[in-house]
């Protein structure tokens, strides 16, 4: 398929995705600052959650509960708020419309013309819980329809694993921030329980009643196995990258184990240690620490991807065997 | 009920005849049509819009930062044309198009024409769509002209004329397949009564006729569009989406080992034919405009050594010039030995310093078109103009006289059309659609653009256009009885036309 296809499709679903989980936090907030009117919930590490504090500064200044979610929610200038997510995820969709199905198309579509419908009312943010539950109910209803109406073929792999290591970059995202506020030193741990804080935490990521099922009563250390390593959670970081990686050699077609790339070989990596890790290695590491290496990792695996599949290669004269030339060619590829 | 106070009056009504009684074959329609309620009516045309939303049919609007996107006004009533009038339009774009076929090989070979006295020389010199950079080339087969879309209007004595020729990108050939997706939906049992014939082929056809013109077997095709942001990007997108090509952008692809080549996913992959909707001074930046970021550098040189085919063909814009186009019916007999079967609407050349001074003088009657725009942009309707807008077209019809052309003044057909609870007279014209392949084939149907505004002449949807989708009927044999089921609602209809 064309490197600028799978460059947007890739993205598409990685926008869609990321327009999500700032409903997500966001949302997960807002009912915080029900429960604790004096100022339990903050709204500050939400800005940090998607990277823009500095932006945020320079633009509104004050972190109040207003001024975040018109950041997070309908800021054009904003580059993570839903609204320009959801933008750029129709444009991208709309760049390669002769690939993806009618029905996701449609879908994207309908989302992108919800939020902007909700922009120019102020419902939205007064009910807010029902806006992000609907940006919530759009996103999985693109990944639905996109399971559902798509053939599971290179494309279809792409959009997956946009979707995958930006949900493990968001979920980890998430835990940094709160684990951070909650428990500022790993020597913290096992001390002062808020419920409320970590219940929180893990329904922002829908982790709240698998979690429950799975262990029971809340502790930090429990908490961050499940959101950090479980295996069968969908939301989960080792699950993301694990699906990710599959999706990166359904593509490439190199047997999974081996690497034909430095995308393949860093993702492989990364999944074999999360695959072995410990809760409580992780900790005694320190759990910032260990976030923010694995976030370097993942903008590492991001970057391969972008050079390996979509970065639009030199014209001029070229080796006549290319190193991915070699690869066997898929039985699923367009030509 | 909707016909009561409909007026036929001064032009050639394609669903009424001059005794303002439904024609042969719209008289089911129009029994149809009477025995909805103006809400049903209403309603109708309401969910055919909304499909044509949320399929996403629709085109940008230019100069809008907020990328709004617009759908083509559509209305619901369709426009009928009958067998036997359909295979006198069909003989006579067959017979057009060859000629302009061989009348682009000509200009760019031999100049046989020229020689002949019949073409002058200065004419094609002169013409901006002329390419000097295309002298000598032999496109595969001789085909210059793979896509044209020629437009077609009906005069008030009900006689067709070609109005131009669309050589270069016609566009609009995605509306007739979605049209008639919805108007399936919108009258289904007239739709089956009448038999009308099927538009689905057109992609497979143009699929053939861009394989046909391949310089390998088995090729890879491409449709090439400059990009998202294009007004007409929804069409090139549902092209290749319907042939199974991949779009590409001029970014997509580059010039390797003498072969034009696409970057995917798994390195460079060859492509053979480029169904390119750029235009010419676009396609390659070392030969054309070296501004342009939408064509692929050293193309040009992949085409002149015959490894790639360009569809259309690049100096094909010739015949699209509307100097040119007066001289199409004797290009015909030059060719062909065959008088045109379609005739010409009469046509200044206001280049004739006789013909420049009559347009001068009677320009208040008179259409002025510049001879290399389209989209009727670049245009003056004489009688609807202000006299400023007159004296300023003079001026430049002086300063320029090759770049216009004048035409009198036509009395386009009308379609009946939904204007709010109404039902009133449209002008309307036929954008019919030609593939040249291994054979000629002309799509049974087209795009009749429509002008919702009342009076006017102009269909462009730059201008305030709409479309409706174009019904042509089977074969020529006495279409169903009116008088069957429909019957009740038939003696209703009542018209109050001048019955000239």
């Amino acid at each position: 398929m064309l490197s600028r296809v799978a460059d947007a499709i890739y993205w598409m679903s990685r926008y869609v995705e990321r327009a999500e989980n700032v409903a997500r936090f966001v949302d997960v907030n807002l009912h915080l600052a029900l429960d604790f009117p004096e100022g339990g919930a903050q709204w500050e590490p939400l800005v940090a959650t998607t990277g823009d504090s500095e932006m945020f500064a320079k633009r509104y200044g004050e972190a109040s509960r207003d001024n975040v979610l018109q950041f997070l929610t309908f800021d054009r200038e904003s580059p993570n708020s839903i609204i320009s997510c959801l933008a750029l995820a129709r444009e991208n969709a709309r760049s390669v419309r002769e690939i993806i199905s009618s029905e996701m198309w449609e879908q994207v579509n309908y989302a992108y013309l919800m939020v902007m419908d909700a922009a120019k009312s102020r419902m939205a943010l007064e009910s807010s819980h029902d806006f992000f539950t609907q940006v919530k109910q759009a996103s999985h209803l693109f990944v639905g329809t996109t399971y559902l109406t798509m053939s599971h073929t290179e494309s279809w792999h792409f959009a997956r694993m946009g979707r995958l290591l930006e949900r493990a970059d968001k979920t980890s995202r998430i835990l940094d921030v709160k684990y951070f506020l909650l428990l500022p030193q790993p020597t913290d741990v096992g001390t002062t329980l808020d419920a409320l804080h970590w219940g929180a935490l893990l329904r922002s990521a829908s982790a709240f009643e698998m979690y429950r099922k799975r262990h029971g009563g809340i502790t930090p250390s429990k908490v961050v196995e499940f959101i950090m390593l479980d295996r069968k959670f969908p939301r989960s970081v080792r699950y993301c990258l694990n699906k990710a990686e599959r999706s990166l050699h359904a593509i490439t077609g190199a047997s999974l184990g081996t690497w034909t790339n430095g995308a393949e070989r860093e993702l492989g990596r990364l999944n074999a240690e999360l695959s072995y890790a410990e809760t409580k290695e992780i900790l005694a590491r320190g759990l910032h620490e260990y976030i923010d290496d694995l976030q370097q990792r993942l903008n590492f695996v991001s970057q391969s991807v972008f050079d390996v599949f979509f970065a639009m290669k030199p014209v001029e004269p070229e080796e006549p065997q290319q190193e991915r030339r070699s690869l066997p060619p898929l039985a699923t590829s367009r030509s | 009920m909707h016909f009561d106070s409909y007026d036929t009056a001064g032009f050639f009504d394609e669903m009424f005849d001059a005794q303002a009684r439904p024609r042969p074959e719209t008289a089911l329609l129009a029994g149809k049509l009477d025995a909805l309620s103006p809400t049903e009516l209403r309603a109708r045309q309401i969910a055919a819009e909304r499909a044509l939303l949320t399929r996403g049919i629709t085109f940008s609007v230019y100069g809008d930062a907020a990328g709004t996107e617009k759908i083509f006004p559509f209305d619901i009533i369709p426009r009928v044309i009958p067998g036997s009038d359909w295979q006198h339009i069909e003989r006579g774009l067959k017979q057009r198009v060859h000629a302009l076929n061989l009348f682009i090989a000509d200009i760019y070979g031999e100049r046989r024409i020229v020689r002949a006295g019949i073409v002058p020389e200065s004419l094609v010199a002169s013409a901006a769509s002329y390419l000097p950079a295309c002298t000598g080339m032999k496109p595969p087969k001789g085909i210059f002209c793979h896509v044209v879309g020629t437009d077609l209007v009906r005069d008030r004595d009900g006689q067709f004329y070609v109005l131009e020729d669309n050589l270069r990108c016609p566009s609009g050939v995605s509306y007739v397949l979605e049209n008639r997706q919805v108007m399936k939906r919108t009258f289904p049992q007239v739709f089956e009564r009448l038999r009308v014939r099927p538009v689905d082929i057109y992609p497979s056809k143009l699929l053939e006729t861009l394989q046909n013109v391949s310089p390998t077997a088995s090729p890879t095709v491409v449709v090439l569009t400059p990009g998202v942001h294009n007004s007409a990007y929804f069409e090139h997108s549902f092209l290749a989406q319907q042939m199974g090509v991949e779009l590409v952008e001029g970014r997509d692809l580059v010039v390797r080992d003498g072969r034009v080549h696409m970057r995917t996913t798994r390195g460079f992959q060859r492509v053979d034919v480029i169904y390119r909707r750029i235009d010419d001074s676009f396609l390659d930046p070392k030969v054309f405009r070296p501004d342009s970021m939408l064509g692929v550098p050293g193309l040009m040189d992949v085409y002149r050594a015959g490894r790639v085919a360009l569809a259309n063909a690049p100096g094909t814009g010739i015949a699209d010039d509307k100097v040119v186009y007066c001289y199409v019916p004797k290009m015909i007999e030059y060719y062909l030995g065959e008088k045109a079967i379609l005739p010409n609407v009469p046509t200044y050349r206001c280049e004739d310093p006789k013909e420049r001074a009559y347009v001068l003088e009677n320009i208040a009657d008179l259409v002025v078109k510049a001879a290399n725009e389209s989209g009727g942009y670049g245009m003056l309707v004489g009688p609807q103009a202000s006299a400023d807008a007159r004296e300023d077209f003079k001026k430049r019809i002086e300063a320029r006289p090759r770049e216009y052309i004048a035409q009198p003044m036509l009395g386009l057909s009308r379609v009946p059309t939904i204007v709010d609870d109404a039902v009133e007279g449209r002008h309307v014209d036929l954008r019919p659609y030609v593939l040249y392949g291994d054979d000629i084939f002309v799509l049974p149907g087209g795009l009749t653009r429509v002008a919702l505004r009342r009076g006017s002449c102009v269909v462009n949807s730059s201008q305030g256009g709409g479309s409706k989708d174009t019904w042509v009927l089977a074969d020529t044999e006495t279409p169903p009885n009116p008088s069957g089921g429909q019957s009740q609602s038939q003696s209703h209809i009542k018209i109050n036309g001048s019955g000239a």
